[in-house]
């Protein structure tokens, strides 16, 4: 690893304050995909703005239909937390089934979402849900927040510190893990909302996490699984590579988005 | 630099190191406990578990600096004196290792999972076992005599708490 | 005696290791420590016009810059193959020169161009990414069969073709002959999945050279250190073999890897004395997929004819066998002499014949990984003989059954004589085990809920302890095959062995020890095992290919005769008795019938004190023996794995597997069957999960754990295990080796229970989801074109 500055500042200004003097600053959640990304020399900032010295940045609380989770949460704590399960049960499956148990140890719930990782889990329910960003500065709506692999409306210098998920009256996750990484190769999130049937589907797609437009309406007129027979999404969007064709993740969107409408609870 | 200062294995240990210095390093290079392993780069393979805070995490992964005034035990540390933790008596017992090398990640990913289960009132199945073990890679065992060790490990572990009830 | 032979001994080297007090190469840290990393040939295949050093010369900490021809201008060597191959029309083979760094051409990514010599990792890491090369890319070849096409890219001036050998085994008419009067022939094309051996511990090196005695030391991590010192001495040019100790320490796992003496160790020596620095090198994993030679990659046309009752009349193998960029030291025998002899499995053929092409390409070198040979004699086989019982309508056991050999010694038609077996009993309890009856019922409840369900077998045998000496010797060995041991009984009565086979898993400290136990009487913790330092212990050939347990521990036999043999004559010159009524049992050597004894330590004390030894006798109780094997020994087993395929996704799940083995005598049944274990853990990575893959540029796509699969503990099931033992009559104990069956017994099983269950035969290694989602697809359209 390259030489870097570790800043642990002990408020969300000074860590915004601590990102704009950066020559090339970099915000570290949990870790668990920046420090490999800079351990095999493919990213190398300059500075690094630990938030785990922020209080409260790791807060779960439920009310008036929204849950919201700190930025600073961990993917054990998620999966582990009462209000969670109580509020969205899919949410902390998703959570728990996120890497490894030692990962989930350490990353983040916001770490996740920043990175947009199209691999990553979160931004499937993020969006599947339809939850909003919230930052040091603003609240981004999840359909604004998500802009292609790797990608995000976050600014620069802008720290996420919490998500609001609005709570569905029912959802559920499925993911496909690809067999070596075990990230998932197609993860689909689908949710009955107040608003229609979400899905969201990660893993698969070329420009990261999407929404599958179809299976939303086939979901929005029955919410069972039989209802998704021939919605399909395109394959000429997904991903191809050893693990998987561009044909084999859109079957796999569909397998999984049935499956994720029967687990929904 | 950060002046960084913890808890390995019960003692204090303070140092100044710079600010890239993994855990995994930090415990190699620094304090010398060569138990902790590395043997992947993208932390996946698991020989470098160790504890924080009582939790399982890839020292790999972890910045030293991030964890001044944190409470680490690694590999050397969960014996109690000369009596192996019933982790390791129960690797040794069920032939759980060969080579050793992914050995103490597994025994440090295993008194994990068995504590969480316990503390959540959960059966540690086999199924469970192996779920548990993905983030631990072995090439020698096939992991059949690790599931083993673990299993009855779990029942060694839980003996004190339904002996006091 | 409870420690003796076939107790389920706990082992003594675990508490190091479930401690953390293993002692890894990586471990070792020395005074005066620095570090290497190597700049890497970036492309598959270019000629470096220039190194330049300057920028990384410049940053703090950066100790030296050193290159292939620097090298090669000091004198040190090319780096070696141990066997040669003779094309069968009688030329010898041709390969292509192997620069430990490269002095002109760079032939895969991953040659080492340069090595930075640095004060820590990091700073020769980072400066390694410094170094500038000047580099113009050449035409690559990279998949074995396109580089063995007309007009394919020329891997070495020097190598026409890229062909290394043209090799050939069994009577090539005789089997066309037979395939002519075939009632049925199986034809089909078989791939070998190319495979990355991943012990868990990357490759490492330290080494120190001390000016003042002209001495070199190098910690590594080998299979083999007297191998490696044998070689980096005669032939690298390191050191005189005095001057150099090498020693490896715990090992993690080798699986074949760690036989080889790659250019990074050989590098950090020299560098050491270039730079008056102790240097260290460990690999990342990354570097270990780009530089740990592979494992098998070869593609096979097969035919089988038989009779119209089922017998093989003929069986007929093409084989391409990919070596990689250079050959590496056990590459050429690999493909031949280890995978030819084997194509007659455990079958009766009348008719064998295999032909064998070695061929350079682009990529990292191919050797010996787990097996070596014998797995993929053995897919061959058995992938076409359940092909053909599906062919001809029959039950793939009962087609076994047909051809299974039953009387022994069996001479096969491809040189090798088997020793002994028992192979329809074997089958027999594995059915048994696997509950084959059952299968139907369950098959059926599966449907229930849209799983598709398949049985798979695999029947083998296989050949270890590679032997006798002059026999490899007039096939091209440039060694031989035999191993040492010392016995040494301390004036106490402990006992210490020393071995030249090497432990990195195998657990010899345990069953070594185990075996003098049994023969002595006396605790297995009475008992030591000095293995892995050519400082400590006389010349050996190390652990490979299963010979520890028929060669290594036939030796500690050996060297035991001669340690009783004169402990006999001390105690009967004691005891005032005859030589030949004396007993040794339980830890007490007696006259027969009488009650007249010494303890075992007794004997120690008296052969060191020596005031009353025979006349003549020279004091102290300590043997050493050279054991040269008459022949191989053979494993054979019978394996059946049960798998559920879920259709909508490609996912199988493995839900049985069961595997009934013949390791000969066991002496500890923990440590067999954790052989099995792994071993059958990596034959299920083979069929369903591994394989390296390099995109058509030569860039490896699966450098990393992110790409490349690794069994998990949810990837595979418990197992059913259960032996069958026969002795084998060539060997003292009577043993036949265990390390490698798994591995090479279990992918056939797995593929045959998939293809069973999918219906559908068109599937090769890796049966991944979408190879197997791929292939019912595929089965799909074909029928609904018909």
């Amino acid at each position: 690893m390259y030489q870097t500055k570790y800043h642990k500042p002990a408020s969300v200004d000074e860590a915004v304050a601590a990102l704009s003097s950066a020559e090339d600053g970099k915000v570290l959640g949990g870790g668990q995909t920046l420090l490999p990304t800079m351990k095999q020399h493919l990213a190398a900032p300059t500075d690094l703005v630990d938030l785990r010295g922020i209080a409260g940045m790791d807060a779960i609380s439920a009310a008036d239909g929204v849950l919201t989770i700190g930025a600073g949460a961990r993917h054990a704590d998620v999966a582990a937390s009462a209000t969670v399960r109580e509020a969205i049960p899919a949410l902390a499956c998703l959570a728990g089934g996120i890497g490894d148990p030692a990962v989930r140890s350490m990353g983040t719930i916001g770490g996740s979402v920043a990175n947009n990782d199209p691999a990553a889990d979160y931004p499937a329910a993020v969006l599947g849900l339809g939850a909003t960003v919230v930052t040091n500065s603003r609240e981004i709506a999840a359909d604004d927040f998500f802009e292609g692999m790797f990608s995000t409306a976050l600014g620069e210098d802008e720290i996420i510190t919490a998500i609001k998920f609005p709570i569905p009256s029912s959802a559920g996750y499925t993911k496909f893990p690809n067999p070596a990484s075990r990230y998932a190769m197609v993860g689909v999130f689908v949710a009955q909302t107040g608003g229609g049937a979400r899905v969201a589907v990660t893993g698969a797609g070329q420009d990261g996490v999407f929404r599958a437009e179809m299976m939303e309406n086939a979901l929005s007129s029955s919410f069972e699984a039989g209802a998704l027979d021939g919605a399909t999404v395109d394959s000429r969007g997904m991903l191809s590579d050893i693990h998987g064709t561009a044909e084999y993740r859109a079957h796999l969107v569909s397998v999984m988005a049935k499956r994720a409408v029967d687990s929904a609870v | 630099m950060t002046q960084i200062k913890m808890t390995v294995n019960g003692k204090s240990a303070s140092a100044d190191v710079p600010d890239n210095t993994l855990l995994s390093e930090f415990l190699r290079e620094n304090l010398r406990l060569t138990g902790t392993h590395v043997g992947c780069d993208t932390s996946q393979c698991g020989a470098c578990v160790v504890h924080v805070d009582g939790r399982a995490v890839k020292s790999c992964t972890v910045l030293a600096a991030s964890l001044d005034g944190a409470d680490v035990t690694t590999i050397e540390g969960v014996a109690n004196g000369k009596e192996l933790h019933p982790m390791q008596a129960a690797f040794k017992k069920h032939h759980g290792l060969q080579c050793g090398f992914c050995t103490p990640g597994m025994i440090m990913s295993g008194i994990d999972m068995v504590s969480r289960y316990q503390a959540e009132g959960q059966a540690l199945t086999e199924d469970a076992i192996r779920h548990e073990l993905e983030g631990n890679i072995c090439r020698c065992t096939g992991y059949h005599n690790i599931v083993k060790a673990i299993e009855d490990a779990a029942d060694q572990m839980s003996a004190p708490a339904q002996a006091a009830e | 005696m409870s420690d003796g032979i076939g107790a389920r001994v706990e082992r003594k080297e675990d508490k190091r290791f479930i401690t953390g007090k293993g002692k890894y190469t990586d471990d070792v840290r020395v005074d005066n420590q620095a570090y290497a990393a190597f700049v890497r040939c970036p492309v598959a295949h270019a000629k470096i016009n220039g190194v330049d050093s300057s920028a990384a010369m410049a940053m703090e900490g950066v100790i030296a810059v050193h290159t292939g021809p620097e090298m090669k201008e000091d004198g040190i060597g090319d780096i070696i193959t141990g066997w040669s191959i003779t094309s069968k029309d009688g030329s010898p083979m041709q390969c292509g020169v192997w620069n430990p760094m490269v002095t002109t051409y760079g032939r895969y990514v991953g040659d080492a161009v340069a090595v930075v010599v640095a004060e820590t990792q990091a700073i020769a890491r980072a400066a390694a990414e410094l170094v500038e090369l000047d580099y113009e890319e050449l035409p690559a070849s990279i998949g074995v069969e396109d580089a063995f096409q007309d007009g394919a890219a020329q891997v070495h001036e020097n190598v026409p073709g890229n062909l290394i050998y043209d090799w050939e085994i069994g009577d090539e008419a005789a089997v066309a002959a037979a395939l002519e009067g075939a009632h049925h022939i199986t034809e089909m094309k078989i791939v070998n999945n190319r495979l990355s051996p991943n012990p868990m511990e990357p490759r490492s090196a330290v080494a120190i050279f001390d000016e003042a005695e002209d001495h070199y030391t190098l910690y590594t991590t080998s299979q083999n250190p007297h191998v490696a010192r044998l070689v980096l001495s005669a032939f690298y040019n390191v050191a005189p073999e005095h001057k150099l100790r090498v020693i490896a320490p715990d090992v993690g796992g080798g699986f074949g890897s760690k036989i080889y003496i790659y250019p990074e160790e050989i590098t950090c020596l020299w560098a050491s004395m270039k730079t008056g620095r102790s240097v260290k090198w460990t690999s990342d994993r990354t570097e270990a997929f780009l530089t740990d030679a592979h494992g098998r990659d070869h593609v096979t046309k097969a035919t089988m004819g038989f009779d119209a009752e089922g017998r093989i009349v003929g069986f007929k193998t093409d084989t391409l066998a990919n070596i990689g960029a250079y050959v590496s030291l056990f590459a050429t025998v690999t493909p031949t002499y280890l995978h030819g002899t084997l194509l007659s499995g455990c079958y009766d053929m009348p008719a064998v014949y295999g032909n064998v092409k070695a061929i350079h390409t682009n990529t990292v070198p191919v050797d010996a990984y787990r097996g070596a040979g014998r797995p993929e004699a053995t897919y061959s086989v058995e992938r076409m003989i359940e092909t053909a019982a599906r062919e001809m309508g029959m039950d793939p056991a009962e087609l076994r059954r047909k051809n299974f050999i039953t009387e022994f010694p069996y001479q096969t038609q491809v040189i090798l004589q088997y020793d002994s077996g028992d192979y329809h009993k074997t089958l027999d309890m594995a059915q048994d085990i696997a509950d084959v009856a059952g299968f139907a019922a369950r098959k059926a409840e599966a449907a229930s809920r849209g799983k598709l369900r398949g049985l798979g077998y695999s029947t083998f045998v296989e050949a270890c302890g590679i032997a006798p000496s002059a026999a490899v010797g007039s096939l091209g060995a440039a060694v031989g095959l035999w191993e040492s041991a010392e016995v040494r009984v301390n004036p106490v009565g402990s006992v210490e062995i020393l071995t030249g086979c090497h432990s990195h898993g195998q657990g010899h400290e345990t069953t070594f020890a185990q075996v003098v136990a049994d023969r002595l009487g006396i605790p297995v913790d009475n008992v030591s095992v000095v293995h892995g330092d050519t400082d400590k212990v006389q010349f050996g050939m190390g652990t490979y290919g299963s010979r520890s347990g028929p060669v290594g521990m036939s030796a500690i036999v050996k060297a035991l005769d001669k340690v009783e043999a004169k402990a006999k004559k001390i105690a009967a010159h004691t005891l005032e008795a005859s030589e030949d009524d004396i007993v040794i049992e339980n830890g007490e050597v007696k006259v027969a019938g009488t009650d007249k004894s010494m303890a075992w330590h007794e004997i120690g004390l008296a052969a060191y004190i020596a005031h009353n030894l025979p006349e003549g006798m020279e004091p102290g109780l300590k043997e050493a023996a050279f054991y040269d094997p008459l022949n191989f020994s053979f494993p054979a087993g019978a394996l059946i794995c049960e798998v559920e395929v879920d259709p909508e996704t490609g996912v199988t799940d493995i839900v049985k597997f069961t595997a009934v083995d013949d390791f000969g005598n066991i002496i500890n049944p923990n440590i067999v069957e954790g052989q099995v274990h792994g071993g059958v853990t990596q034959g299920i990575g083979q069929a369903m999960l591994e394989q390296v893959v390099y995109d058509d540029d030569g860039q490896m796509l699966t450098a990393s754990y992110m790409d490349y699969c690794m069994p998990r503990a949810d990837d595979v099931p418990s197992y059913a295990l259960d032996h069958n033992a026969t002795p084998s009559p060539l060997n003292p104990l009577g043993v036949k080796g265990c390390g490698e069956a798994g591995a090479i017994g279990s992918p056939p099983a797995v593929i045959n229970a998939i293809t069973d269950a999918i219906g559908t035969n068109d599937l090769q290694m890796p049966a991944t989801p979408l190879a197997v989602w791929t292939a019912l697809q595929n089965a799909k359209s074909s029928m609904a074109a018909e």
